[in-house]
């Protein structure tokens, strides 16, 4: 059995599960303002409880899956993530700058009943869901464009080479579908104004993203040139257009599948894109292999017995929590404020 | 300041930073998921509304711990790149391995606890805390196995051909003997904090309340704190114990360093231990003031006339054994394990072994390794003083009513977390001049190609960050503390809660 190629397909469900759950609450986070708008001050505000209501419990756990895709790159592949995480310096110390001022907003916000308080968090939430799929995107966009590598596999670039349009584009996308994404879990999970403001959103997004997907892959599709590429590329249009034609036909759970199905088809794409490599080369020139960004095989069996033992059993748990939290949350749901002084 | 300074700057910043929240995690979980058992079993009002208050407080906590953890595990791919590719085949697997069984759990779990009520059977919801603090505890134990290979590398052997450091034995990266004295050691530390942050948020309670009808309920809280971190300090003293002779046995250097202990005792003479001595700034010399006879043999070794080895010895064999590459490590040979000189690996590519392990000195900080290895125990002493005065005094249904405890209910959170910053300090600076023990010099370890101003930027803006965000934290736990407890509220069974009505917890 190839340990090495069954890792380098496990890194990409890692990101698969990453962007298919953090995806939503990133879009939840992002829109905070804007369908969390609401007749007055007081409706504004239930409105945005509502919100982060629905993510409340989830997204610590939604995080963890970049954790772990981290970890998984650091076992399986230390060359990967060694050149990878100090060539993206710059890209992930912004990332990691969002996710922390986010994080520390959700689990904030409602400790205090202050105004001024909630605004300041409401500004991080916003900012900090915003940047880090625009920066993913741009990251992972890079690794299949190409990236300039010395023959110690170092990376020659600095921050501004990673600026390029494809990758600028890649961001976009990602923030795009991130957006549409989190449109259909707020139509799911919620009801009342914010279902029907979601749903209309999702669609205008959606189309949007369509655009600029179709463009960023067809450019991809070109540049590598592959058969399993164009497969990808095409499950993920049309997952996505699915996904938004159910969303205005009302089936959201169908539009929130739909979305999860586009998320999986891109990662897959670039990861055809970047087979047998896990890092082009900039013009083709000294690529980071699979073979030798890999760790040994014994190291990569022993990471493949502990997934096969303990993956089922986070799936089962990480199901049981969302079944626990199933019901949709309105803003009749929301108490009064905690008020500590 | 050069890259590699700045970068050391930072992961030592970011590190004790992330470190003052891990320990009250650990324990703070560790004690509201005993009091929320005691609601369940007793339904006492007391320990739901205790059940409830300590968890705000922790997870007021927990989000910093959180939101810093995830700085740590990228850290070592951005600053220490070289580091990296090195180990990475030993030492990510603990990292993967944390996220997969630790992290998930203690995820998932919290958010089903903090969301959980009315929503969750109360048995079920009872065990969420529990596996959360299951979580923390299994957290501990791989960062604490991928730390302790970088203190005494086992399970390795080193692959002339790829340059680096690959798995034997997994096994024995996960059952390290400084592995197996360092998890009891922290464990019981971070129980020490636990304890110690609910006996001082206790006693500035019942001070508060010493005349209301709540006194009685803060009493008892403060006194199964001071239990708790009580009991966990004798933990942490037979463990330390234990660790301090393992030290000695795989690095010589560091238990040197804590004693400042320049000159080998002369055959049949055992080592003192000093209490107090000034040093030279740069660490040449020591003057001891208050000596312990005797004290560091026992220490060291286990017996008062125990042999141990001072710094001006140990810089001459360690530097005669590591830079001219006499020291012996396990290499791959045509596919079997040989124990080869250091000075006879050569790399295919083009490097030696001794690229990596020659350096001008093997000397650490001592001064530093000296005064953190004496505060991290007064510290701890003193926590414990605290927390048998303070049973003394409210033994047999006493209260206490001296304003001057408010400076024990100051302390007392306070001494025990950074006693765990000070041992950690120690810990790692004593491991100087090495990242990993005996194989691969810090000096070699950084990202070569991050610039020095990229670190200096970061490491500017993790700094404001982070006190910003700690202003913030205590201010929080300031104002929750002085909220004490909410009145009791009779709990809502998941089995009535209607549909339209207000959610026991929201956001």
């Amino acid at each position: 059995m190839n340990y090495q190629l069954i890792w380098f397909a496990l890194i990409g469900v890692l990101w698969t599960a990453y962007l298919v759950l953090e995806g939503f609450d990133f879009g939840v986070g992002s829109l905070l303002s804007v369908l969390g708008k609401g007749k007055d001050a007081a409706d504004t505000e239930k409105r945005r409880r509502v919100m982060l209501t629905t993510i409340g419990p989830h997204w610590d756990g939604n995080e963890v899956w970049l954790l772990t895709a981290g970890g998984a790159t650091f076992a399986a592949f230390p060359v990967w993530y060694a050149t990878m995480f100090s060539g993206f310096y710059l890209a992930l110390f912004l990332i990691l700058m969002a996710l922390i001022v986010r994080n520390m907003g959700f689990e904030y916000r409602h400790k205090r009943d202050d105004d001024t308080w909630r605004r300041n968090w409401d500004i991080a939430i916003i900012i900090g869901s915003i940047l880090p799929p625009l920066l993913l995107g741009v990251a992972l966009t890079n690794l299949v464009r190409g990236l300039p590598l010395d023959a110690q596999a170092e990376y020659a670039g600095n921050f501004f080479t990673l600026l390029n349009p494809m990758s600028l584009l890649g961001g976009l996308v990602v923030l795009g579908l991130s957006l549409v994404h989190g449109t259909h879990f707020l139509a799911m999970k919620t009801s009342g104004e914010i279902r029907e403001q979601s749903r209309a959103l999702g669609t205008r997004v959606g189309l949007v993203t369509t655009v600029l997907a179709v463009v960023l892959l067809l450019w991809v599709g070109l540049a590598v040139g592959k058969v399993s590429v164009w497969v990808g590329i095409v499950v993920a249009a049309v997952s996505l257009l699915f996904g938004i034609f159910m969303n205005t036909k009302g089936k959201e759970g169908l539009a929130f599948i739909g979305t999860s199905v586009t998320m999986a088809a891109a990662v897959a794409t670039y990861f055809f894109a970047l087979y047998p490599n896990v890092i082009n080369g900039k013009d083709g020139k000294n690529a980071l292999s699979i073979e030798a960004a890999s760790s040994t095989e014994m190291t990569l069996k022993i990471m493949t017995g502990a997934a096969l033992v303990f993956t089922p059993i986070v799936l089962i748990y990480t199901a049981w929590s969302y079944w626990v939290f199933r019901k949709r949350i309105s803003t009749k749901n929301i108490p009064a404020a905690v008020s500590v002084h | 300041m050069n890259a590699l300074d700045v970068a050391r700057w930072q992961f030592a910043i970011t590190t004790v930073y992330h470190f003052l929240f891990v320990p009250i995690t650990i324990g703070l979980s560790g004690v509201v998921a005993a009091f929320h058992t005691a609601w369940v079993r007793t339904h006492n009002p007391d320990w739901l509304r205790l059940t409830k208050f300590f968890g705000k407080l922790f997870t007021i906590n927990f989000a910093l711990g959180l939101v810093t953890g995830i700085v740590q595990e990228f850290q070592f791919g951005m600053n220490w790149s070289t580091y990296s590719r090195f180990v990475g085949d030993i030492f990510g697997a603990p990292l993967a391995f944390e996220a997969l069984l630790a992290f998930f759990l203690e995820s998932t779990f919290l958010g089903l606890w903090i969301f959980g009520w009315g929503r969750i059977p109360e048995k079920l919801h009872m065990w969420t805390m529990w596996l959360t603090h299951i979580g923390t505890v299994l957290s501990a134990y791989f960062i604490l196995a991928a730390n302790s290979f970088m203190q005494h590398p086992v399970g390795y052997v080193f692959n002339p051909k790829t340059g680096r450091a690959e798995m034997h034995d997994f096994i024995a990266v996960l059952t390290n003997k400084v592995q197996l004295v360092t998890f009891p050691h922290v464990i019981t530390s971070a129980y020490m904090v636990g304890g110690s942050v609910v006996m001082g948020v206790g006693i500035y309670l019942m001070l508060k309340h010493r005349d209301g009808a709540d006194g009685a309920m803060y009493r008892r809280a403060t006194r199964i704190g001071a239990i708790v971190a009580l009991v966990a300090s004798v933990g942490v003293i037979i463990s330390g114990d234990s660790q301090g002779k393992i030290m000695t046995e795989v690095q010589p250097m560091k238990m040197a360093a804590a004693e400042a202990l320049y000159d080998t005792p002369a055959d049949g003479t055992c080592a003192n231990f000093s209490v107090l001595s000034i040093g030279s700034l740069d660490g040449s010399k020591a003057t001891t003031i208050i000596p312990v006879p005797c004290l560091l043999s026992f220490l060291a070794t286990g017996s008062f006339s125990g042999h141990v080895d001072g710094i001006n010895n140990l810089k001459q064999s360690e530097a005669a054994y590591f830079s001219t590459g006499d020291a012996k490590v396990p290499v791959l040979v045509d596919g079997k394990v040989v124990d080869t000189a250091i000075k006879d690996v050569k790399l295919d590519n083009g490097k030696t072994l001794l690229d990596y392990t020659n350096m001008p000195s093997y000397t650490p900080n001592i001064p530093l390794a000296y005064w953190m290895f004496r505060f991290m125990m007064g510290a701890g002493f003193l926590t414990m003083a605290f927390a048998v005065g303070l049973l003394w005094v409210t033994r047999a249904g006493k209260s206490i009513s001296n304003k001057r405890w408010m400076w024990v209910a100051i302390l007392t959170p306070l001494l025990p977390v950074f006693a765990n910053s000070f041992g950690w300090i120690f810990t790692e600076i004593g491991r100087q001049p090495w990242i990993v023990y005996g194989l691969l010099g810090t000096s070699s370890a950084v990202s070569p190609t991050v610039s020095a101003a990229s670190v200096w930027f970061s490491m500017i803006v993790y700094t404001l960050v982070y006190a910003v965000l700690a202003v913030v934290e205590v201010k929080l736990f300031l104002t929750y503390t002085r909220h004490g407890a909410d009145p009791f509220e009779e709990p809502v069974n998941p089995k009535d809660v209607d549909e339209d009505q207000p959610l026991q917890f929201a956001y």
